[in-house]
């Protein structure tokens, strides 16, 4: 489990609406600079042992529009989305009424004095600094004064919320990688905000920091990285890609960063190829070829992506071609709600394609899951001689988590069941599609092979047992028989689900992926309210034998899932018919992750309706 | 890794009957051979079959070193047809282009030869036909082009020339495409047209495209005796023997080869030094035609459209651009695919990078 352990300390108990448990948005315009501040808040905080994570809530567009950037700091270890919000930064004139309006009352609202509103409120504390003037005095060049306006706001805050100074100059560092100069200007913008914090505005509201040592044994990360830096663990080889948000930085890391691990001294030449395709048919396609031929292969996309891969997803399935396909998830139908979270993918990716197709699916539940999966979705690929298609989303992949750090692959990579010269030689006979070992499994080869034996003609037309084509009924029925027994054997070599139970409970929650953290919460909300309840994480299609006694042992299930038709839920139904009516489906498809409080506020409502 | 696969460059050959001539490797004709042909009888993909066969037998070309790759329909059905011995992928329909571009990457010292049709290319696969060229991957790119759509029964295609007339689709009323026209422009290294009707010239250009380096296309006017043969029709035998122009007289002498200079005498002959040591001798036919000029080229298929001529021969070459493969720093000798955990999987302590990368 990734999420942390904090025992609650009781000094801080009895502050505890106002010390290290609030959240923060800061309302700015995309590309005006601000991630960099708001990545500078963030980290100091988590320097300072405060469990935190950052959401950044953002337009498909690339400057001027709105954008908000939301720290959530937990004493409880607490990273899920609030709904609600204690301190607002105000730097967007366009968005500034609803900014003021969204500060819970005793709350405290900042903006730059360059925003000329009328401030209508009187239940929360108002503080406005003159964050264009501070730039303006600052040693950054004409050209660079509107991105450091930006932290005019984080030298505020570490005044007025006690942020530690040398954390932020830590983050800084972090940020630009060491270089002293941009360090310079942006840690003098924020020194010259702090004082003049300090001269000019007094403290009203009650919402501050301490240090803590909760952080500790923690990294922060995003998915997308995490991912790449797994594919890297895992031995990638190949990797096509199409530009696709929020799936673009999972391609774009792994090409920037892959040299750092795998370009050793003395190599006599790269071990991957990384290719920018065309479109998401010629990405996966150039996966498909390279899972061929023998090499670990991958492309990443979002839902738009997938549904132009289905032909070639199809095609995998049935000429039984080894392939990852990362799906970092975005609000669809159609081009839908591009900046936005979903996990409205999963029925269509688990059937993509024509005819009975039916994939496996990862589904990493936190930003090490994401790495972990990077490698392992390898070993099941090439071990299943299958698609592998790994559903992450845009809060996890883009946004930043506070993790366990990465670990080593435990076991070495499985290249599943492969045949080389030296293997034939002591074969008699050689079948590509018979299944010696019954379990669905064949045997193959790939190109290059000398063997004079070794070579077979891949193709999507019906084949014998030889990889020779057919159209007897037999052969079809046969074939498509054995897929369906290779699925089944899949259930062993994915990754297990996740079970964490109460003492005596009967309410059973199953949920996937990035909706772990608000499930967890969720749950101890309704365990002080009295409900105690059992909770399974799936972090695979197909489900494992945990998933069917899980669903035998609980008279109610509630199904958390964000998207609008309870995707999942269906797929559980169609999976376990005689309890199909145990299953309760909870669902939220407005593009945000999820909250704690509105899922046992569902789950509550769910029970009252059940009694 | 030490095993590269290299068997010490004998292949493991059947043993042939003693009377049965066999090449520099040890193989017979019959090792190069595929299953046996289910494309109508008279159907020029068969005799392009045949002169793949011949090219790899002539060249002494292992076939494991080999890989064919097709999408869908009667051409892409041909690599069935040839080369037994090679590994095979019959893809998709139009995205043979893409399955070819990563399988290269595989193990990149072995040879592609891909077969296309006109449909496959140039309607539903334009796309990646386009990008293929732009990548230079190395890859033999052959189209058999008959401007018909066979296995779904004699649509038009888009190399149909305006005003066919065909039995069940009436009069095409478009433009066609011109494949090497398309692969001049995507800026493709290597642009040939032959006619199924010359398999000497096919065969010739066939052998010259294996020692490229690089994408090279091969526009073959191939008929397709079903549906598309009428007299007057531009993809017809008929047509093409009565209006076929060879631009040079093609010769291809393989590295091994010495060139005999008396027969080409000086004047008349031009020669193309290959990526891999052969050349490429082009004796003056009625042109004097340059194919290592671009703007030539680009020229002669533009002035080709208002000419009732099919020229056939090399439009262009350019062995001096990097094929897609070699951009990539593979190493020499030693294929992706042979490599293990040991290659592929950074050292345990390189884990404290990756978290180190995190904040």
């Amino acid at each position: 489990m990734t999420t942390p352990q904090v025992k609650e300390a009781p000094d801080i108990k009895q502050k505890r609406d106002a010390v290290n448990d609030f959240s923060m948005t800061v309302a700015t315009m995309n590309g005006s600079g601000s991630q960099t501040s708001n990545l500078t808040l963030l980290r100091a905080l988590f320097k300072m042992g405060i469990p935190v994570s950052g959401k950044n809530l953002f337009p498909s567009n690339i400057q001027g529009l709105p954008t908000w950037y939301t720290i959530r700091l937990s004493h409880k270890g607490y990273l899920a989305r609030r709904n609600t919000q204690e301190i607002v930064v105000a730097m967007n004139a366009d968005t500034f009424v609803e900014d003021l309006a969204s500060v819970v009352p005793g709350g405290a609202f900042y903006y730059g004095d360059h925003l000329k509103f009328e401030i209508n409120r009187n239940d929360i504390s108002i503080y406005s600094f003159p964050a264009k003037q501070l730039a303006k005095e600052s040693a950054a060049p004409a050209s660079l004064r509107d991105y450091v306006a930006n932290m005019a706001y984080v030298g505020v805050l570490a005044h007025m919320l006690d942020i530690d100074m040398q954390k932020i100059r830590e983050a800084l560092e972090y940020h630009f990688d060491n270089k002293e100069k941009p360090i310079a200007i942006n840690m003098g913008v924020i020194e010259a905000a702090y004082a003049w914090s300090a001269a000019n505005l007094k403290k009203t509201d009650p919402y501050r920091v301490e240090p803590m040592d909760k952080t500790t044994g923690y990294v922060m990360a995003d998915g997308n990285t995490a991912a790449a830096l797994g594919a890297i663990f895992g031995g990638v080889q190949f990797a096509a890609w199409y530009p696709i948000t929020p799936a673009s930085s999972l391609a774009e890391t792994l090409a920037q960063n892959i040299g750092k691990f795998r370009d050793v001294e003395g190599q006599d030449g790269k071990t991957y190829a990384i290719v920018q395709a065309e479109d998401e048919l010629a990405a996966i396609g150039m996966a498909v070829g390279a899972g061929w031929s023998g090499l670990r292969a991958m492309t990443s996309t979002s839902g738009p992506g997938i549904s132009l891969m289905t032909e070639f997803a199809g095609l995998a399935y049935y000429a039984e071609i080894p392939i990852v396909i990362w799906d970092v998830q975005r609000v669809g139908p159609a081009t839908g709600l591009p900046t936005r979270t979903s996990q409205g993918d999963i029925l269509t990716t688990h059937f993509l394609g024509h005819g009975d197709t039916q994939h496996i699916l990862l589904i990493p539940g936190s930003a090490q899951e994401c790495f972990e999966f990077g490698w392992k979705a390898f070993d099941i690929a090439e071990h299943m001689q299958a698609p592998v298609f790994v559903m992450s989303d845009l809060d996890l992949g883009m946004n930043q988590w506070m993790v366990k750090p990465f670990e080593y692959p435990e076991t070495p990579m499985d290249r599943g069941k492969i045949l080389w010269e030296k293997d034939l030689e002591k074969l008699a006979k050689w079948k590509r599609f018979e299944d010696v070992e019954k379990d669905g499994i064949t045997w193959r080869t790939v190109p290059g092979n000398k063997h004079p034996k070794s070579a077979w003609f891949t193709r999507g037309t019906g084949h014998n047992e030889a990889g020779a084509y057919s159209e007897r009924a037999a052969d079809w029925e046969a074939n498509m028989a054995r897929l369906k027994k290779k699925f089944e054997t899949a259930r062993q070599y994915v990754p297990d689900a996740v079970v964490e139970n109460a003492k005596g409970a009967e309410v059973g929650i199953i949920a996937y992926g990035s909706s772990d953290q608000a499930v967890l919460e969720a749950r101890d909300y309704l365990a002080e309210d009295g409900l105690k309840t059992d909770y399974l994480r799936l972090r695979a299609v197909p489900f494992t034998d945990k998933v069917g006694q899980f669903v035998k042992d609980h008279s109610v299930i509630y199904v958390v899932e964000m998207n609008r038709d309870g995707q999942m839920n269906k797929l559980l139904q169609l999976e376990y018919p005689p309890f199909a009516t145990k299953f309760h489906s909870i669902t939220k498809h407005d593009g945000l992750s999820l909250n704690a409080r509105w899922v046992a506020e569902k789950i509550q409502a769910g029970e009252q309706r059940n009694d | 890794m030490t095993d590269t696969g290299r068997t010490n460059g004998k292949p493991a050959a059947a043993t042939p009957a003693p009377n049965i001539q066999l090449n520099l490797v040890g193989l017979s004709k019959n090792d190069y051979r595929g299953a046996a042909t289910t494309l109508c009888a008279g159907c020029g993909h068969n005799s392009i079959s045949n002169q793949i066969i011949a090219a790899a037998y002539e060249l002494n070309i292992v076939p494991e070193d080999v890989i064919k790759l097709s999408g869908i329909g009667c051409s892409s059905k041909s690599p069935a047809y040839f080369l037994n011995r090679s590994f095979g992928f019959n893809s998709l329909h139009g995205r043979m282009p893409s399955v070819a571009t990563g399988a290269m990457f595989g193990d990149h010292r072995l040879k592609a030869i891909a077969t296309s049709g006109d449909g496959d290319t140039t309607n539903i696969g334009m796309g990646q036909f386009k990008h293929i060229m732009r990548r230079n991957a190395p890859i033999v790119y052959i189209v058999e082009n008959n401007g018909v759509y066979g296995l779904t029964k004699g649509q038009f295609s888009a190399t149909a020339e305006l005003g066919l007339q065909l039995k069940y689709q009436g009069t095409n009323q478009f433009t066609p495409v011109d494949i090497v026209q398309e692969a001049m422009a995507s800026g493709a290294t290597f642009v040939a047209r032959s006619f199924a009707g010359d398999a000497n010239q096919v065969k010739s250009l066939i052998k010259a495209a294996l020692s490229h380096n690089g994408l090279a296309i091969i526009d073959i006017i191939s008929p397709c005796v079903t549906f598309n043969n009428q007299e007057d029709a531009r993809h017809s035998y008929s047509w093409g023997r009565e209006h076929e122009e060879p631009l040079h007289d093609f010769t291809f002498v393989p590295r091994e080869q010495e060139i005999q200079l008396g027969e080409f005498p000086e004047g008349t002959t031009r020669t193309v030094e290959m990526h891999d040591g052969s050349t490429i001798v082009l004796k003056k036919l009625e042109r004097d035609y340059d194919p290592t000029d671009r703007a030539a080229a680009m020229r002669l298929i533009e002035e080709s459209h208002s000419e009732a001529v099919l020229l056939t021969g090399l439009i262009y070459v350019d062995e001096s651009r990097p094929s897609l493969t070699e951009l990539y720093g593979l190493p020499k000798d030693r294929p992706l695919n042979r490599m293990t955990d040991k290659d592929l999987r950074p050292a345990k302590k390189m884990i404290e990078l990756a978290n180190a990368m995190m904040f």
